[in-house]
């Protein structure tokens, strides 16, 4: 394997954002006829990783070498003629068009001056398919494909500049277990065939029935490149986690009441049949991989998107809720995961922000009394300790923390009686997190039912009093935080693990 | 310089009058005739209707909607107006019927845009073909004359030497301004302009509220028709050609943006006064109907240049 140079490799490697090191002095190679998974926690690294290898970022240090020899892709098309085909997430196919024209859009076969050469597209097209083991028409619309086979198109066109190196993020994120196993097939096939394949995965139980070679990422660095067979998932779990708790998390609770949320029942899209309980006093996690419905669950309660069956009470009282407008009227109040496009009203004052929620404290008769307002805002603003030059200033000016802390504090108007909150510290500094942690304690102190969907889990750990595992949309265990690991949580969210604790 | 800019952008109907105030000295330096109590009363006439129009497309602006069809219903409830008096129709009761269908045709625009996710520019811009061709398959292309003299009363008699529709204007300019800036109800509509889906999940009702907008703009538009009718002592099926676009153009002169979430009543209108002592500046200096539309084209790419322009340095 070794004597060949590496069809890809990286050398110290870094590229940096506002903020944070997404990647830090990171070296790896991917052998032609290689599977390399590449694993970590959300946020170690891996998509940034991806996102360089097929130009889309352009890293701030560090080379790259492709047989050997010293590349830089300033764009994706660059990445692409060097021989690098990559299938993101989110697929990139349009429906109407056929697989073949699909497959060859970027670089359609013409004969003439920019006339379309049908023929070759469809022969061409036809023959990567069977490459990839499929027998698919090309000339059949993408819309009329499931998911499967959708994935296999984006391979095929990823391949078809004939790429000698494939990337693939969590391919199998959106596939079921049957049609994961055939893209598993399609992977051995391009194997043989002297492909170096880099496959980013959460599902570990995937990793280790495809993979060669395991590189570890955490906090954008690398922990360690292993061959399959020297670790097992239980190892690969540990050095994902592999740092101690360094933050210090607020105390829990003396024990919680009355049941507040009741969830029976609940079903939307690929979420459900879901019972949940929150009590008053009490914080629960929602834990899970991306994609494993945590998130639509969170909003499927608060009536964010719909829900196809199931019920729900606050305080033992069956609620109707159609819309996030009767959530608010029943108490439920929510802090959805991305404050810029859901939470926040980016050009407007804090204090029109502030009072978003709350309008009709300061209302009498129908009018606003903008006295009044603007005391609530003060009051709401020193309560989460927003810092900003004053009500006035315009939101989006204001730094992740106290944008977030503006979206809770705008609740605080209204006393919800359950608070449910999506991802409530994501990208915000380490100061302000503790401060909304805290926050979120004293809430639940004072008698608040908090629902908390986060994908660190230090945080789910130091945070919660239970925590509730998801899997495929379903709960897969309920776990006092206390007496859990990190690696419990993982190993349960994974799938390398059934319910033991 | 900067800093007196961006007062300016900040006190957006200040700037405006101010700006009326200093065109209109220019224009009496220009034109005898200007500052004559005559031609004022003309200029504040005539531009009732936009102004009333102008109401509701600011409400719709800020709320990050609009509606193409305003002028196609002006003339359509003011022709139905028309017909029900001439059918013997009491004067409240054809009014009424005719502010009615202007509330119903905004709540199919409401329905099309906020339930069924229509465009609104496409969802009005049809409701404007169906408006203006019902109003001309009812009179035949024909205008429709000899209202009551109760009626036409409304349009050229009133207190001060001013008739009563100036009057209604004020009186609809003062509330709606007053309301969008301080009830709660209409203060939801900035919070949907701004980012609808965060107002959603804030617990705001966005679509019943959309569909308000738009019945509100129904409504103003039938009744500008109905005074439109009233002032001219006839209903004209083809009234108000382009009205729609001059109004979304005035309101853009007064603060509002497409993209929603600003704008006020009354910067609306104060852009309505501005279009129209334009162009009566220009009839006065004998300039041909044919420039005048070239010349307001101009003023309003001028205007709306110059406030991108500030608004970027505010940044």
């Amino acid at each position: 394997m070794s004597e060949q140079p590496p069809e890809l490799a990286v050398e110290s490697l870094t590229k940096a954002f506002p903020g944070t090191r997404a990647i830090d002095d990171l070296s790896l190679s991917v052998q032609g006829g290689e599977v390399h998974a590449v694993i970590g926690e959300n946020g170690a690294g891996k998509t940034t990783l991806l996102m360089i290898l097929a130009g889309v970022y352009t890293p701030d240090a560090g080379r790259m070498l492709m047989r050997g020899e010293q590349v830089a892709f300033a764009r994706p098309q660059d990445a692409q003629a060097a021989g690098i085909g990559t299938v993101f997430q989110e697929l990139s196919l349009i429906g109407r068009l056929t697989i073949a024209e699909n497959v060859f859009a970027s670089h359609l076969p013409t004969h003439g001056p920019g006339v379309l050469d049908r023929r070759r597209m469809r022969h061409e097209a036809r023959e990567l398919l069977h490459l990839l083991g499929s027998d698919l028409r090309p000339d059949r619309p993408v819309a009329s494909l499931d998911v499967g086979e959708r994935h296999l198109v984006e391979i095929a066109k990823a391949l078809s500049l004939r790429a000698r190196v494939l990337l693939l993020d969590e391919p199998t994120s959106a596939l079921s277990a049957e049609e994961a196993a055939t893209l598993f097939a399609v992977l051995r096939r391009l194997k043989e065939q002297g492909i170096a394949i880099v496959f980013v995965s959460h599902r570990l139980a995937e990793v280790f029935e495809i993979a060669d070679r395991i590189t570890v990422l955490r906090d954008g660095r690398l922990v360690g490149t292993y061959l399959r067979e020297e670790i097992t998932p239980d190892d690969a779990v540990r050095l994902m986690v592999g740092r101690a708790l360094s933050v210090l998390y607020p105390e829990r609770g003396d024990g919680a009441g009355e049941a507040r949320l009741t969830v029976r029942g609940l079903r939307s899209a690929r979420v459900g049949p879901v019972d949940l309980v929150v009590r008053a006093g009490e914080i629960v996690g929602l834990a899970g991989l991306r994609g494993s419905g945590r998130s639509r669950l969170a909003r499927a309660i608060v009536g964010a998107v719909p829900r196809d069956a199931g019920e729900i009470l606050v305080d033992g009282r069956k609620v109707r809720i159609d819309g996030p407008w009767q959530a608010v009227e029943h108490g439920i109040a929510f802090v959805p995961a991305d404050r810029m496009e859901e939470a926040l009203f980016p050009r407007m004052s804090l204090a029109r922000n502030l009072v978003s929620a709350g309008l009709g404290r300061v209302t009498r008769l129908g009018l606003v009394r903008a006295a009044e307002e603007r005391r609530l805002a003060e009051e709401l603003m020193r309560r989460l300790d927003v810092r900003a030059r004053g009500v006035d200033q315009v939101v989006q000016t204001l730094s992740g923390g106290n944008q977030q802390k503006t979206v809770l504090a705008k609740w605080l108007a209204l006393t919800p009686r359950v608070l449910v909150v999506d991802e409530p510290t994501q990208g915000i500094d380490v100061g302000a997190k503790a401060q909304i942690h805290a926050f979120l304690r004293e809430l639940a102190q004072r008698g608040m039912a908090v629902l908390m969907v986060s994908s660190e889990l230090p945080e789910l750990l130091g945070m919660c009093d239970r925590i509730v595992v998801m899997v495929n949309g379903g709960v897969r265990a309920t776990l006092t935080a206390a007496a859990t690991t990190e690696e419990q949580v993982l190993a349960l969210a994974a799938g390398t693990a059934t319910e033991a604790a | 310089m900067t800093a007196v800019a961006r007062r300016l952008a900040g006190f957006r109907e200040l700037a405006l009058i101010l700006f009326i105030v200093l065109s209109g000295i220019v224009m009496s330096q220009l034109s005898a005739f200007f500052f004559t109590e005559g031609n004022l009363r003309s200029v504040v006439i005539g531009m009732v209707p936009g102004a009333i129009i102008a109401i509701g497309m600011a409400v719709l602006l800020a709320s990050g909607g609009f509606d193409l069809s305003v002028a196609a219903v002006m003339a359509l409830c003011g022709t139905i107006c028309a017909y029900l008096l001439n059918e013997g129709f009491a004067i409240p009761l054809a009014v009424g019927g005719a502010l009615l269908l202007g509330a119903v045709i905004g709540s199919g625009n409401g329905v099309l845009v906020a339930f069924l996710r229509v465009n609104p520019l496409i969802a009005t811009l049809g409701t404007l073909l169906v408006a203006r061709g019902l109003a001309l398959v009812i009179t035949e292309g024909y205008n429709i004359s000899n209202l009551p003299p109760a009626f036409v009363r409304l349009g050229q008699e009133g207190p001060l030497d001013l008739p009563w529709m100036v009057w209604i204007m004020v009186g609809l300019v003062v509330l709606f301004d007053l309301a969008l800036r301080h009830t709660r109800f209409l203060r939801q509509v900035y919070y949907v302009g701004a980012n609808e889906r965060a107002a959603r999940l804030s617990g705001i009702r966005v679509d019943a509220l959309r569909v308000f907008t738009y019945v509100l703009s129904g409504t103003l538009a039938a009744s500008a028709g109905v005074l439109l009718a009233a002032r001219l002592n006839t209903a004209v099926p083809t009234a108000g050609q382009n009205l729609e676009l001059t109004v979304i153009a005035a309101a853009v002169l007064g603060g509002a943006s497409l993209t929603g979430g600003e704008g006020t009543v009354l910067g609306a209108v104060l852009g309505i006064a501005f279009l129209a002592l334009v162009s009566n500046t220009l009839t006065l200096l004998h300039v041909s109907i044919f420039w005048q539309i070239v010349t307001t084209g101009i003023v309003l790419i001028a205007a709306v240049s110059l406030d991108m322009l500030l608004r970027r340095r505010q940044v």
